[in-house]
């Protein structure tokens, strides 16, 4: 992307219809910056929308709103906490058990697979990481829980549940839907996303590079960990982070399945409920102004967490690129 | 000694990987496979002819798909232009500015920022002011999705023009903005619909931001001042509800939501990949 001399200064036109071609050109240019413009309006927007809307729910429950877990429409009393820490934990669940399986298919397709294989593979996980949210969220409900209920679950509890210390996270009855099952949702959703990025990222690294440590006599797994590893670690952590920035601000894949429990279960079995699962479910219905306002303020809480995790991500993949330019 | 360890771990890890490999693809054929047969069955002529059921009754998802058509060409037709010219000031203009890099950085987290809470601005924005849900608020919300989808999309397709068109077309005296929609529109023309037909595929199955602009509606509309049916809210409501005529026509809708949008990603990457063979 050289630059071209087309932005240097062009010399006063004399004729009219260089004049006119000038101001056409004048014209256009203002508008593409108005629009890009526009693009900052947005965030704006978006934010000071949000917090408008959030500002009778901030102002009476002050700092309390967002470590409090009583939620009760009845009473017009309203604490963000459930929510917060559903949001939190399910996607922890979600990293745990999709980061490790998605580097694991990055890894098969850049270093293992046929070559023929590598595209298909390719092109299919990127297609899966389109597939709406709603079509996990449905499968989630029909297919997942039933299954997760009759088998995996009471599996869970009459094993760790019953060890010290962790137990509790495993106790209780096997209800299908909850936390826990949101979480493997969540991770199944973030698996095409991660898979494509940490694959992008782990192809910039220079062949030479890989080539030189085959040279000496590296195995394969030496490589992707003393080589392709430490080169991409920061483009890596990014593609971990715009994956939780997903996971965090999912709506309708959790919605399903979460259970839409306001209450902070100790064990992860239990039916829970997370920021986006509640501001759909609720939304609608929410009746007086203070109940909306506490769901808007719920979204603004939403939006500040995964706005400083994507930024970071983003960063982080910018840091990659430059890196790669040296 | 050593080195056999070195191999043992070497095919540990490797199998892991091709392990992980499988059992990542089992959960997503699973998916897919639990779809298609849920949603095979599901699908018959009277989905797309009739209108959506009332409560333990027979019917289609007519007005569901038509709603959503229009919602999600309104939102096309709205997002296009303005992410078009976005993306051409940070290719054209703006390039290593400090107001590019700013929108550039911006429109990169608003690509993934939580739908539901762009719902919410719009909610504030527009339906508040109005007083009542509507199909423009369902349009602008799709909008202001697909927006950042289409600004970094154009912005990648301009800079692959190779800068000696450009310089030719100016040494002939040709005007900048002409340079632009003549010369750069027409060699990034395959990568910029590529963008658009994404930026569809995006919000053709957006549900969050809709339950509070477009919301729903359970009849024929064209209003766009009323609540209009779409189909992911459609899919939303029936599949919560214990009705089994309700819960199978989710499982169609389902199933005619993620074939469009495979096909809109299909046919984009084809594009994509004719452009760059041909530039």
């Amino acid at each position: 992307m050289a630059n071209v001399t087309l932005n240097a200064a062009i010399p006063a036109a004399t004729s009219t219809k260089g004049r006119k071609q000038q101001l056409q050109d004048l014209l256009f240019r203002r508008s593409t910056e108005f629009f890009a413009l526009c693009v900052l309006l947005l965030l704006g927007g978006v934010i000071v929308s949000l917090i408008i809307g959030a500002w009778p729910a901030l102002t009476t429950f002050g700092f309390g709103f967002v470590v409090s877990e009583v939620w009760n429409p009845v009473t017009d009393k309203f604490g963000a906490w459930a929510p917060i820490y559903g949001t939190i934990v399910t996607s922890i669940i979600a990293m745990i058990l999709g980061v490790p399986v998605s580097f694991g298919i990055a890894m098969f397709i850049t270093e293992l697979c046929p070559a023929v294989l590598k595209r298909p593979l390719g092109i299919a996980i990127e297609l899966l990481a389109g597939i709406p949210s709603i079509i996990y969220g449905i499968w989630g409900l029909f297919v997942l829980a039933p299954v997760l209920q009759q088998t995996v679950q009471p599996f869970l509890i009459d094993t760790i549940g019953q060890a010290p210390l962790i137990g509790g996270l495993f106790a209780g009855p096997p209800y299908g839907i909850g936390t826990f099952t949101a979480g493997i949702i969540l991770a199944i959703m973030v698996l095409p996303f991660i898979t494509s990025i940490t694959r992008d990222v782990f192809e910039t690294v220079p062949p030479m590079l890989k080539e030189s440590a085959y040279g000496l006599g590296s195995t394969t797994w030496e490589v992707m960990w003393k080589v392709v590893l430490p080169y991409t670690r920061v483009g890596v952590i990014g593609a971990v982070m715009l994956g939780l920035g997903r996971a965090l601000g999912e709506t309708m894949a959790v919605t399903f399945v979460i259970g839409n429990a306001h209450r902070v279960a100790q064990s992860i079995l239990a039916p829970g409920t997370t920021i986006s699962a509640t501001i759909a479910n609720e939304f609608t219905e929410a009746v007086g102004d203070l109940y909306t306002s506490s769901l808007i303020a719920l979204g603004l809480i939403l939006f500040i967490i995964t706005f400083f995790i994507l930024a970071a991500a983003k960063i982080m993949l910018m840091r990659l690129d430059r890196q790669g330019k040296k | 000694m050593l080195y056999a360890r070195r191999r043992l771990v070497n095919s540990i890890a490797l199998t892991v990987a091709t392990a992980a490999a499988a059992f990542g693809l089992v959960w997503l054929i699973w998916i897919l496979g639990t779809l298609f047969y849920n949603g095979i069955t599901a699908i018959n002529l009277s989905i797309f002819t009739e209108m959506t059921p009332p409560p333990g009754d027979k019917g289609g998802l007519l007005n569901a798909i038509f709603g959503s058509i229009i919602l999600t060409i309104g939102a096309t037709l709205l997002s296009t232009p303005i992410g078009m010219l976005a993306g051409t000031y940070l290719a054209e203009y703006g390039k290593k500015g400090v107001l590019a890099e700013t929108v550039r950085f911006i429109n990169d987290i608003l690509l993934s920022a939580p739908s539901i809470v762009v719902g919410l601005f719009i909610y504030e924005v527009l339906v508040v002011p109005m007083g009542h849900f509507s199909a423009w608020a369902g349009i602008v919300v799709l909008a202001v999705i697909a927006i950042p989808v289409i600004v970094r999309t154009t912005e990648d397709m301009l800079n692959l023009v190779p800068n000696g068109l450009r310089e030719a077309a100016a040494a002939l005296g040709t005007p900048m903005w002409k340079v632009i929609v003549t010369i750069a529109y027409r060699a990034a023309r395959n990568g910029i619909i590529t963008g658009i037909l994404l930026a569809i595929a995006r919000v053709s199955g957006e549900t969050a931001p809709l339950l509070f602009t477009s919301l729903n509606n359970q009849f024929w509309s064209t209003d766009f001042n009323a609540p209009m049916a779409s189909l992911p809210v459609t899919i939303f409501q029936f599949a919560l509800s214990p009705y089994d005529d309700w819960q199978s026509l989710a499982w169609g809708g389902a199933l005619i939501i993620t074939i469009t949008i495979l096909i809109l990603n299909i046919v984009a990457r084809a594009l994509a990949t004719l452009g760059s063979s041909k530039g």
